[in-house]
């Protein structure tokens, strides 16, 4: 059995690669935050606590927007559903630990530190993996994605505050999203929960409140659960693949 | 300010209950497949809802003509991100895109 210490640095080493295309978001997190009109102390806090990144994406656009707090908690709360797959799938690894624990490493219990975690646990039996000390890795594989997380976002806007608003950097919030969406929409349910949920929040994007975009998922996952009904009896993915990003 | 912050709290309580759910609230108990079907959509849903009123929709109209600059580059950044299978190579184009079509057009 692994040291405590090995697992930790493993898991560090193993989340590494990945900080070279979670970075670059954290940046321009950064940069639509200051564009955003958030303060810095705001901007930053977002990332220490909330730590995920797409809803933190979106939290400052609708900031911006002048949205209610309801609405950006509502958003937040939708987009970050999918999270919930990622704690099932965890969940009879951390089974033996402390309350303590299982707090910490939930809160680092993002996509990437997921993917990389998960691809250790498999290593071995569940019952196998519990007497080891795997916690220790994916506490190392969380630990470093929060901290470069901060980083990035830091740096992102402190930049951005040195980028002319002509440059229309705004975009790249739109061009974030497009590169993540293409990998997700790789079967005929998924693009159809992505045709459905797109033409509702462009048909119901005057709203009150932003609430086109919640109705928007809710019909979006109708459409795919709809099609996949159609096309072929249901699968249940025992341990879902997390998307690259936070 | 007060209100920022609020907001921030809500933030950190819906998503920290998502990401505890599973782990500690329901003490790693089996989640309806149903429920495991549904939230497969999240992702693709939550994204395209995003997206394509920003690409359709960039002065609050619908604009679906060749001078909506922002839906050619939107299109120009899916298809390098379709064919390169990268993340970040299709954020780069996209932006060059837009650039080069405001210039242009």
């Amino acid at each position: 059995m692994r040291s405590p210490r090995v697992e930790f640095w493993a898991g560090l080493r193993a989340q590494l690669p990945i900080l070279l295309g979670t970075s670059p978001f954290g940046m321009i997190y950064g940069i639509i935050a200051y564009e955003a009109g958030l303060p810095f102390s705001v901007a930053l806090a977002m990332s220490l606590v909330v730590f995920a990144g797409s809803s933190q994406f979106i939290a400052a656009q609708l900031f911006a927007t002048g949205a209610t707090g309801v609405v950006i908690v509502l958003t937040t709360f939708v987009v970050n559903l999918r999270h919930m797959l990622y704690s099932a799938s965890v969940a009879p690894y951390v089974r033996h630990l402390s309350p303590a624990w299982k707090w910490l490493l939930a809160f680092l219990l993002t996509d990437e530190a997921y993917a990389v975690t998960i691809s250790r646990y498999r290593q071995e039996p569940v019952e196998a993996a519990r007497d080891t000390a795997a916690h220790w890795f994916f506490l190392g594989a969380g630990l470093t994605l929060w901290a470069s997380w901060q980083l990035s976002s830091a740096a992102g806007f402190l930049l951005g505050a040195q980028i002319p608003a002509s440059w229309s950097l705004d975009f790249t919030l739109a061009l974030t999203f497009i590169a993540l969406l293409v990998p997700v929409v790789q079967d005929r349910p998924a693009i159809l929960a992505a045709l459905a949920a797109g033409t509702v929040a462009v048909l119901a994007r005057g709203w009150p409140y932003n609430l086109g975009l919640s109705a928007a998922v809710i019909a979006g996952i109708g459409a795919g659960l709809l099609a996949e009904h159609w096309q072929r009896p249901p699968h249940v993915a025992a341990h879902p693949t997390p998307r690259r990003h936070l | 300010m007060i209100r920022l912050w609020l907001i921030i709290g809500g933030m950190v309580l819906v998503t920290y209950s998502v990401r505890l759910s599973v782990i500690v609230l329901l003490r790693g108990a089996e989640m309806p497949p149903s429920l495991v079907r549904a939230l497969r959509f999240v992702p693709p849903a939550a994204l395209s809802a995003i997206v394509l009123p920003e690409l359709v929709t960039p002065n609050g109209a619908l604009d679906l003509s060749p001078g909506n600059v922002r839906l050619l580059a939107g299109i120009i950044a899916g298809v390098v991100a379709w064919t390169t299978r990268r993340t970040l190579l299709p954020i780069a184009v996209g932006m060059v895109a837009l650039w080069v079509l405001q210039a242009v057009l």
